[in-house]
């Protein structure tokens, strides 16, 4: 049963991104921005089949129901009209694609390491939660503080760049 | 019986969870319906005043007559809405809350033989219970913002985005007060949680701040009053359903209480004590058919109680100004929350260095 689930979220998770990005019917950007919503939703369907059902309920948690949101609420405040009469300019595409073929390079280089076909779910199941704390503040305590140090920095500079009068 | 020896542990699971789905749906259904009953009746009281009372003896088949008169309205769509998410709103509002209910034990378990064991009363037993309905909470706002968003006018527009900045501001006050509870259970399954409190006593003792940042938040995830902003009717007429009418207007309104409903249930679970009760033993996995009924029925009255608390505070409150809303959520209960995680992880480290 479950590479029936596989395929079936998998193609949706394709199909829902396709559509973020070049939807044939319409160039609204909410449009886009639900679709990336339910990519979202298919992929945390892949971690439940992966049994990492903490990352599942992480993603749903954060990316659907906190970034999308904050997306969605931005986009709607923005003028949609111009944004769907937006001619593409060549430079932009050109960016993309190289942004695009470096992020896709960077990991086929880690996929080729790592074993590839099924029965790769995890087998810590029952307190995967516990596992996973204690490998990021354990093994992996450097890079989760910096990933912290970031998202800091980043808030920072938005606090920073809401305030006009503080030069 | 002699159907289930057939079948395979994988069928009957399914053909159990399928039973357990469709009874709590109905149940909630009929819940949501009498919870708009009992919200008239008891604004009526506190008003002075009579409440619905034509239809059956006291008003008791109000509901039946409100669901008819939804459906047999005119379903008008203005001819100005973005038509596709016009229609997908309503149900998008009403989704989330139906889904949260899968992992709230509303019962501890029914002995159904030796066949079938012991039938745990939950449909889903996830290990991350509780990050399941912050997770699937947190997409409820997408409902309303979408509702603002299709009706493509100001003031639906406006209580779209009133609702956004709110849910999320209150999500987040929401999710931090959960999290000394667990400190406290050291487990995230929503069924440990309720055995914690079987052998330890109620959550509510141990994490009172937890349990009333819990509350305020509740009232505002579910639009309630105080927090009634994003349908403020003398504001925004009636905000982001305003161009809504008959089944989808009541969709929304639907949403509105099994939220309700579903918040109710997560607080009865995490803070006082699920459908346990301290008292003649009822704080023990059922070991009979009565008394698995009798778990059940603790549960649904500590739901009620509380689906009661929010229709009478609704009544006696007056509706916060959107600063103060703001102010609240995030100077006030956010830092209290953070400040209580810290000082539960303090206690809870010195005592177990004491031990």
């Amino acid at each position: 049963m479950e590479p029936v689930f596989f395929y079936i979220f998998a193609g949706l998770t394709l199909l829902c991104g396709g559509l973020v990005i070049a939807n044939p019917f319409t160039r609204n950007p909410v449009t886009s921005a639900m679709f990336l919503f339910l990519t979202i939703l298919s992929m945390s369907g892949l971690f439940v089949l992966l049994h990492a059902f903490f990352l599942a309920a992480v993603q749903v948690l954060v990316y659907a129901g906190a970034v999308m949101v904050l997306f969605v609420f931005v986009i709607m405040l923005l003028d949609l009209k111009e944004e769907e009469r937006r001619r593409m300019k060549l430079a932009a595409v050109v960016l993309g694609a190289v942004a695009t073929g470096v992020i896709a390079l960077a990991m086929i280089g880690a996929m080729r390491h790592s074993r590839v076909g099924l029965g790769l779910e995890s087998n810590v199941a029952e307190g995967s939660t516990i596992a996973l704390g204690k490998n990021l503040f354990a093994n992996f305590a450097l890079p989760f503080e910096l990933v912290s140090l970031l998202l800091l920095v980043a808030m920072i500079g938005a606090v920073l760049l809401s305030k006009k009068d503080l030069r | 019986m002699t159907l289930f020896a057939y079948m395979s542990p994988t069928q009957l699971f399914v053909v159990l969870s399928a039973i357990k789905i469709v009874a709590v749906f109905s149940v909630v259904m009929a819940a949501v319906a009498y919870a708009v009953l009992a919200e008239r009746k008891i604004s009526a009281f506190i008003q002075d005043r009579h409440g619905p009372n034509r239809v059956g003896p006291f008003g008791v088949l109000q509901p039946v007559a409100d669901g008819v008169k939804s459906f047999l309205k005119e379903d008008f769509t203005p001819a100005h809405v973005r038509k596709a998410y016009f229609w997908l709103a309503p149900m998008i509002t009403m989704i989330p809350s139906l889904l949260v209910l899968a992992v709230i034990p509303f019962g501890s378990q029914i002995p159904l033989g030796a066949q079938l064991g012991n039938v745990k009363m939950v449909i889903a037993d996830l290990n991350v219970g509780i990050l399941y309905t912050f997770g699937i909470v947190s997409l409820g706002v997408y409902g309303i913002v979408l509702a603002g968003y299709a009706s493509n006018s100001k003031y639906p527009f406006l209580g779209g985005i009133r609702s956004s900045a709110q849910l999320i501001s209150y999500e987040i006050a929401m999710g931090m007060s959960v999290v000394p509870v667990f400190l406290i259970v050291g487990d995230l399954n929503l069924g440990r949680v309720i055995s914690f409190q079987a052998g330890h006593g109620w959550l509510i003792v141990y994490a009172p701040v937890s349990f009333v940042i819990f509350l305020i938040a509740g009232f505002a995830e579910t639009n309630r009053l105080p927090f009634d902003l994003p349908e403020s009717e003398q504001e925004l007429v009636a905000g982001y359903n305003t161009e809504y009418s008959s089944m989808k207007f009541a969709l929304f309104f639907m949403g509105e209480y099994a939220n309700m409903i579903a918040v109710s249930g997560m607080m009865v679970t995490l803070f006082l004590g699920g459908w346990t009760l301290p008292l003649a033993g009822l704080d023990k996995p059922a070991a009979s058919i009565g008394l698995g009924l009798i778990h059940i029925a603790i549960f649904a009255g500590k739901v009620a109680a509380l689906v009661g608390l929010f229709i009478w505070v609704r009544w006696m409150w007056p509706r916060f100004r959107y600063d103060q809303l703001m102010d609240l959520g995030w100077r006030r209960l956010l830092p209290l929350a953070l400040a209580n995680i810290v000082l539960t992880a303090v206690i809870l480290w010195l005592a177990g260095a004491v031990a």
